[in-house]
């Protein structure tokens, strides 16, 4: 069988259903394969390679399986590089195949040649090149193995010309075993009982779950966890949604835009218990001043995460699916009505200082949040969020709600703008059953707004709300409030965004009064296809409560007056 | 914090691209690879590792982990000088008529434990193993003596003094649970 028609056949084995793709020269062989699969795979054609890769990105972060990429050599390599960084520090499995050129000239600086491999293993879980057609079925297997199994992660594939068409034997044996790679590492009940101990001695337990719970599929057992201690619980930007957003113990969100109770309460708890999060600077301020009266308990499934930002008291290593429910069973029943309690006074602060101003806007211009809100509430809070980055994202989540798992998309670590449109794409195909809104400002819309034209070409029924300010307003917020409002290089001479929308046939709104927003939302939601919602908000607007980065979490900007 | 100089211990398929992987780690966290020697392991098919470098211990920690991390990186340790025997080989090039007229070579045979291993119309080469300060203590005799026209120093290779488990102990122990399952 021919090398190309082994990767097909390999995808296949693997169970994938789904590829996103862009061609290119040393690469036609395997597009020349997918000919003769086009049954077999929804296979999306999507506008620029770095579309492509956040959509599987998207795929991967709604569906729960591994989303799969096929460009080409040279320029469409390096065109994915930023997703795979994104994926890598976001924890995403992705499978990345790049073409290469021919064996005989690798290393010559041969027409689209470049060091994938070299380039990539800094920020990818694992880079391999296929040489020869021998090599395909076990690299494969191997790559499915890597980037689903532990933290999961990208893996890239460089497959050079000669193995796309040389012959050999295709065959499927499941990789469950590379020497060396210790994807979980067991459950040491030491390690659970000592944990335990300290989280039955606390008075004033406060858990922070991340993205680990949702890669885990261990949301039922947090549920179960902090309910059986009564223990609140904050979620990091990855994590949110693991826990619905009306849960008793759920006290919102932590970090530099984060809610302030939360916030306030990491540094007066005397246990904090580290779900699947890795204390990133976002989320912690200034690390000399995190928690320092607090014992650490730090449940991860990477070693490497262990004492990393934030030295532990007591670590347990694992996939949270067998570490939480072995921690549950081993910590008492306990009430800690007081200590939750404590938790209102600063979230009747925030409300009344924040919330409640963001989405009753008294001078008649729109706010991001209202918006967020209107469509969240529309969808009945059952909607995957997708958000670009910046305002629009710190909006997003703050004001969106959730009532299932996995239903936040965000580039979270490496802050990707124009993530949001080809993200989205790949949710929507991942989860066609659900309503998917993407929110974007008018700069990363921009970024990716060529993948207006997969949505034509494909129809995918994304509802994307562009929320239009005509700036770069994260970075407009910080020249505000740090750089005496010198406005460099943020200001943006904008497009007629409805008018593009009508050149790609979706459907379209442009909502620039209170009055309207209701029923456009309506009118979005109408139907389950494309359309985009232009929504002229405060120019101004910012976005708090804010912890300028570095500082000390508590210390916490909130509006004037 | 306090900066030592650690030997970092690097077990690792033989692929294509592993010291990328490797020196990429360092690379990350502004550490500078002071010595660095690779070679076949004792185990087929494992190569080896050494690797030292300046750094406070909290760093490296952080740094061997994310090693270890790396997929094709079997395992990978840490050691201080304490922990550890470790040598390295020196080789000296110089000019046969200047060493003929030291007149002390005897002594000096002696005294640094040198092996000669050619000797030409030409040159002299000398060899000597030891610790980086022996090796150095060498080179600055000979310097002052006469001129050297050639010198290379290998990489630390080092061996663990302490009761740790053998990696050949590890694999077994991760293949006869692979068989388990």
């Amino acid at each position: 069988m021919k090398g190309s028609y082994i990767l097909m056949e390999s995808l296949r084995a693997e169970g994938v259903d789904t590829i996103f793709g862009y061609p290119g020269g040393t690469i036609i062989p395997v597009f020349d394969a997918l000919y003769d699969y086009l049954d077999k795979f929804n296979y999306t054609l999507m506008r620029h390679e770095q579309g492509v890769v956040h959509a599987a990105q998207g795929y991967a972060r709604a569906s729960g399986k591994p989303g799969v990429c096929i460009v080409t050599s040279g320029p469409g390599a390096t065109n994915v590089i930023t997703g795979i960084g994104d994926a890598m520090i976001d924890s995403t499995p992705l499978i990345v195949i790049t073409g290469q050129v021919g064996t005989s000239a690798l290393g010559t600086d041969a027409f689209q040649e470049i060091d994938m491999v070299g380039i990539t293993q800094p920020i990818s879980k694992w880079a391999y090149q296929i040489r020869s057609a021998n090599e395909i079925s076990i690299a494969l297997a191997r790559a499915f193995y890597i980037a689903t199994t532990g933290r999961p992660g990208p893996v890239v594939l460089d497959f050079t010309k000669n193995a796309q068409v040389e012959n050999a034997e295709f065959f499927h044996k499941k990789c469950t075993y590379y020497r060396g790679y210790i994807p979980s590492p067991d459950i040491n009940q030491r390690q659970i009982e000592t944990a335990a101990e300290i989280i039955n001695n606390a008075k004033k337990p406060l858990a922070i779950v991340g993205q680990g719970v949702v890669l885990g599929h261990a949301e039922d057992e947090l549920l179960k966890f902090l309910t059986k201690a009564d223990i609140p619980a904050a979620s990091t930007l990855l994590g949110l949604s693991a826990m619905p957003s009306d849960f008793r113990l759920n006290k919102g969100f932590v970090g530099m835009y984060g809610n302030m109770a939360p916030n306030i309460k990491t540094n007066e708890c005397d246990v904090l218990i580290a779900i699947g999060m890795r204390f990133d600077d976002r989320v912690t301020g200034n690390v000399n001043t995190y928690a320092k009266q607090a014992k650490i308990v730090h449940l991860d499934i990477d070693i490497s995460e262990i004492d990393k930002n934030i030295k532990s008291t007591a670590k347990i290593l694992g996939n949270a699916k067998e570490t939480i429910p072995a921690l549950t069973e081993k910590i008492n029943s306990a009430q800690h009505k007081e200590w939750v309690d404590s938790f209102s006074v600063y979230e009747d602060t925030e409300y009344k200082k924040v919330i409640q101003r963001e989405l009753n806007s008294q001078d008649g211009k729109i706010n991001m949040g209202e918006v967020v809100r209107k469509v969240s509430d529309a969808t009945n809070h059952n909607a995957i969020l997708v958000t670009d980055v910046g305002q629009n994202q710190m909006a997003a989540v703050r004001y969106f709600q959730y009532k299932q798992t996995r239903s936040v998309i965000t580039s979270g670590g490496l802050g990707t703008m124009g993530f949001g449109l080809p993200a989205a794409i790949g949710a929507k195909i991942g989860m066609p059953n659900r309503t998917v809104c993407m929110f974007a400002g008018d700069g990363g819309f921009q970024m990716t707004i060529q993948e207006l034209g997969t949505i034509l070409q494909s129809q995918i029924g994304v509802k994307m709300i562009l929320l239009n300010n005509n700036y770069l307003g994260m970075v407009r917020q910080l020249q505000e409030l740090f750089y005496n409002e010198r406005y460099s290089s943020t200001l943006m001479v904008n497009p007629n965004f409805n008018q593009i929308a009508d050149a790609y046939q979706i459907r379209n709104r442009h909502v620039t009064h209170h009055e309207e927003l209701d029923e456009a939302i309506q009118d979005m939601l109408s139907d389950d296809k494309p359309y985009l919602l232009v929504v002229d908000v405060e120019e101004y607007g910012l976005i708090y409560p804010m912890t300028p980065a570095g500082e000390t979490i508590t210390n916490i900007l909130m509006p004037k007056g | 914090m306090e900066k030592k100089l650690y030997t970092v211990t690097i077990f690792s398929e033989n692929h294509v691209g592993l010291l990328n992987q490797i020196s990429n780690v360092f690379t990350r966290r502004g550490l500078n690879i002071e010595t660095l020697s690779v070679s076949p392991s004792a185990l087929e098919g494992i190569h080896k590792f050494t690797v030292t470098t300046e750094s406070d211990s909290d760093t490296i920690e952080k740094v061997v982990k994310q090693i270890d991390k790396r997929v094709d990186i079997i395992k990978s340790f840490f050691n201080t000088d304490e922990e550890l025997v470790y040598q390295e080989i020196a080789l000296y090039k110089v000019a046969t008529d200047q060493f003929l007229r030291l007149g002390s070579i005897e002594e000096l045979i002696r005294k640094y434990n040198i092996r000669i291993l050619e000797i030409t119309e030409n040159c002299v080469v000398l060899e000597k193993t030891g610790h980086y300060d022996e090796t150095q203590g060498l080179f600055n005799e000979l310097s002052e003596k006469l001129t050297i026209l050639q010198f290379i120093r290998s990489g630390r290779i080092a061996i663990n003094k302490s009761k740790i488990e053998r990696l050949s102990d590890m694999l077994d122990k991760i293949e006869s649970k692979r068989n388990l399952e």
